[in-house]
């Protein structure tokens, strides 16, 4: 096990070092950074200082063991366009995304593990079908086609609710909502395919054949088994909301990372897209390796293969 | 004497089997009894020869602008505006249902091409693993899980910035990044299936590698391989239509429904249908590609979901 734990950390940390390479090159093949600081009006002399000063005349791959070195302690440099700390300008934001998130996924496990245990407990029945139907109908509808709609019949039509900024609890309704919904089909799925499972099985029969109640052998026996690999795919699912959050807080003005990722491409602040794109990536990772291990913890057959 | 006839088998049940229907008819049978399969395919051809036909069933030049006719009301509208233009018109004046009809295209064009590229590149990588094992695996498995850390929207948003918005630039991108299910699916499929009997013969015939995977691998995973496409597909053009309604796809005046979208959003107090149309005509789309990807599925595996 403990073998098992340091070849996936290990495996982790280094896929966290290829991004990184990735992301610094992509951004520095884009045009040159001089020149989006310096602006329009700078002379060539103006950039040549920009560039000494920024170190842009180094190597690129010095700059890059630079950029990794400071990461690796928390400093992402300077924002080009706001001339403020990156670390603190994602500090102050990243409370807002974290939350959403949360909140996104408690509203997606409240929605699909219900409707999953019911759908499994009759197969092919209205309420399956009924469960069926929304997991479609997520799978197909464009989060941020949902939320403008949203906006317009909730916010605008019948004004229950705020429709943009992040001052209150009641901003963040909407946005749940929205990305919460995205990840419900995937959840219910899983949910319905693990229930039926464990419903067919051995000790479930054994369970009501003692003649324990339904509803304990339902929740005590059945979804404590099937919950497992449903709470592992909801971890790898936060990582990948925290990337849907970009369009989410665009559309509600929460101001989030996504927001600040999104305001910062359009101003080519390349610090602050790296630190992102590295802050995302990295919760990506741990979330899988946590959601690995704990697999790995609950059934020791993983860990031998 | 004993009776000359089949051990173990009763006249009944020899009868029984001759009365079977063939193969070929119970295919038939599972593809018109399955009604999401059916009813995705008819939106599906209806989409494309509204795509390919755009030139002759548009009522109008979808680029044409007007700006004595802006804003005018759709035909259900109370306050008649113009009869001419059955679904009004956007902010200069071009009418609304030739945009959509043209926006078919870019769509289909995207999911299409996208497709064609990531399934290319995720065949290739899966197969391998799954074929070769052993190194060959391990790597391919290092670069899967690192794309999947990569955040694809925020790096699709800054590859766009790095090398210009247009259709091209979001048809590579997304292909470049969009084949990890195909991967992953690819690989296990290709796993199970060089154990099969007939893969060993072959094998031990001194059949070449090249020989194998394509005559006796390839038509084992053509199944999957369809229904992974769908699946690809539909998450392109979701992707396409996020990133066009956030300034970083398609530009205008092209007609994509995500640009639509974009430029529709100022007039969502009083024009809200100028949002619902084409996020409507995406969610059926991408609706109908899923529930024929969901048929395929249920009619080419014999188990169902």
């Amino acid at each position: 096990m403990l073998a098992y734990a340091l070849k996936r950390s290990f495996a982790a940390f280094l896929i966290l070092i290829v991004v990184s390479g990735l992301t610094f090159s992509l951004s520095h093949l884009s045009a040159d950074p001089a020149l989006t600081i310096g602006g329009e009006q700078a002379s060539d002399e103006d950039i040549q200082a920009i560039r000494e000063l920024y170190g842009f005349d180094r190597p690129i791959y010095i700059q890059y063991l630079d950029w990794a070195g400071r990461a690796m302690t928390g400093d992402f440099g300077e924002s080009y366009h706001y001339g403020e700390r990156v670390s603190t300008m994602i500090a102050g934001r990243i409370g807002t995304t974290m939350s959403l998130g949360v909140l996104a996924i408690l509203f997606a496990l409240i929605i699909s593990i219900p409707l999953g245990v019911v759908a499994a407990m009759r197969p092919n029945s209205l309420i399956d079908r009924f469960a069926l139907l929304i997991a479609v109908f997520g799978q197909a509808l464009p989060t941020f086609w949902f939320a403008l709609m949203m906006i317009i019949v909730l916010g605008v039509w019948w004004r229950w609710l705020p429709i943009s900024g992040n001052d209150s609890w009641a901003h963040f309704v909407m946005p749940t909502i929205a990305l919460g919904y995205y990840a419900t089909p995937a959840l219910m799925r899983l949910t319905r395919a693990g229930m039926i499972e464990v419903l067919g099985s051995d000790y479930i029969r054994t369970a009501r054949a003692k003649g324990l109640s339904p509803t304990v052998v339902l929740f005590k026996h059945a979804l404590r088994n099937a919950i497992i690999p449903v709470v592992a795919l909801a971890a790898v699912w936060f990582g990948f909301m925290l990337g849907g959050s970009i369009v989410i807080e665009t559309i509600f003005n929460l101001k989030g990372i996504g927001w600040l990722s999104y305001d910062a491409l359009l101003r080519s602040d390349l610090p602050v897209v790296q630190a992102i794109v590295l802050i995302f990536a990295s919760f990506y990772v741990v979330l899988t390796l946590a959601a690995d291990l704990l697999n790995a913890w609950l059934d020791p057959r993983i860990s031998v293969r | 004497m004993a009776m000359i006839s089949t051990p173990g088998k009763s006249f009944d049940e020899i009868a029984q089997e001759t009365l079977e229907p063939s193969p070929f008819a119970k295919l038939r049978k599972r593809i018109f009894g399955n009604y999401s399969f059916l009813a995705g395919l008819i939106i599906i051809v209806a989409i494309v020869a509204m795509a390919l036909l755009a030139p002759l069933i548009a009522p109008h030049d979808p680029y044409e602008t007007d700006l004595s006719s802006r804003l005018m009301n759709p035909f259900w509208h109370e306050v008649k505006t113009d009869e001419e233009h059955l679904l009004g018109t956007d902010k200069v004046g071009r009418d609304y249902l030739s945009r959509l009809i043209y926006g078919a295209q870019i769509s289909l064009l995207i999911g299409f091409s996208t497709m064609l590229i990531s399934g290319t590149i995720g065949t290739v990588l899966g197969v391998a693993a799954g074929y070769f094992g052993g190194r060959v695996d391990m790597v391919v498995n290092f670069i899967i899980n690192t794309r999947l850390a990569m955040p694809v929207f925020l790096v699709a948003m800054a590859a766009v910035v790095a090398f210009g918005a247009s259709l091209m630039v979001v048809i590579l991108v997304l292909g470049l990044f969009l084949w990890d299910r195909f991967a992953v699916v690819m690989r296990s499929i290709t796993m199970q299936a060089r154990d099969l009997d007939y893969v060993k013969a072959a094998r031990a015939m001194g059949c070449s590698t090249p020989y194998i995977i394509v005559r006796e691998i390839f038509p084992n995973v053509i199944g999957s391989l369809t229904v992974v496409a769908t699946v690809e597909m539909a998450n392109a053009i979701l992707l396409e239509a996020a990133l066009s309604f956030l300034g970083f796809g398609v530009q205008a005046p092209t007609p994509s429904w995500g640009l639509m979208l974009n430029e529709a959003r100022e007039y969502m107090f009083f024009s809200p249908w100028l949002l619902a149309l084409p996020g409507a005509c995406l969610f059926l789309l991408v609706l109908a590609i899923n529930l024929f990807g969901d048929g395929l599925r249920d009619v080419s595996l014999e188990k169902g979901r």
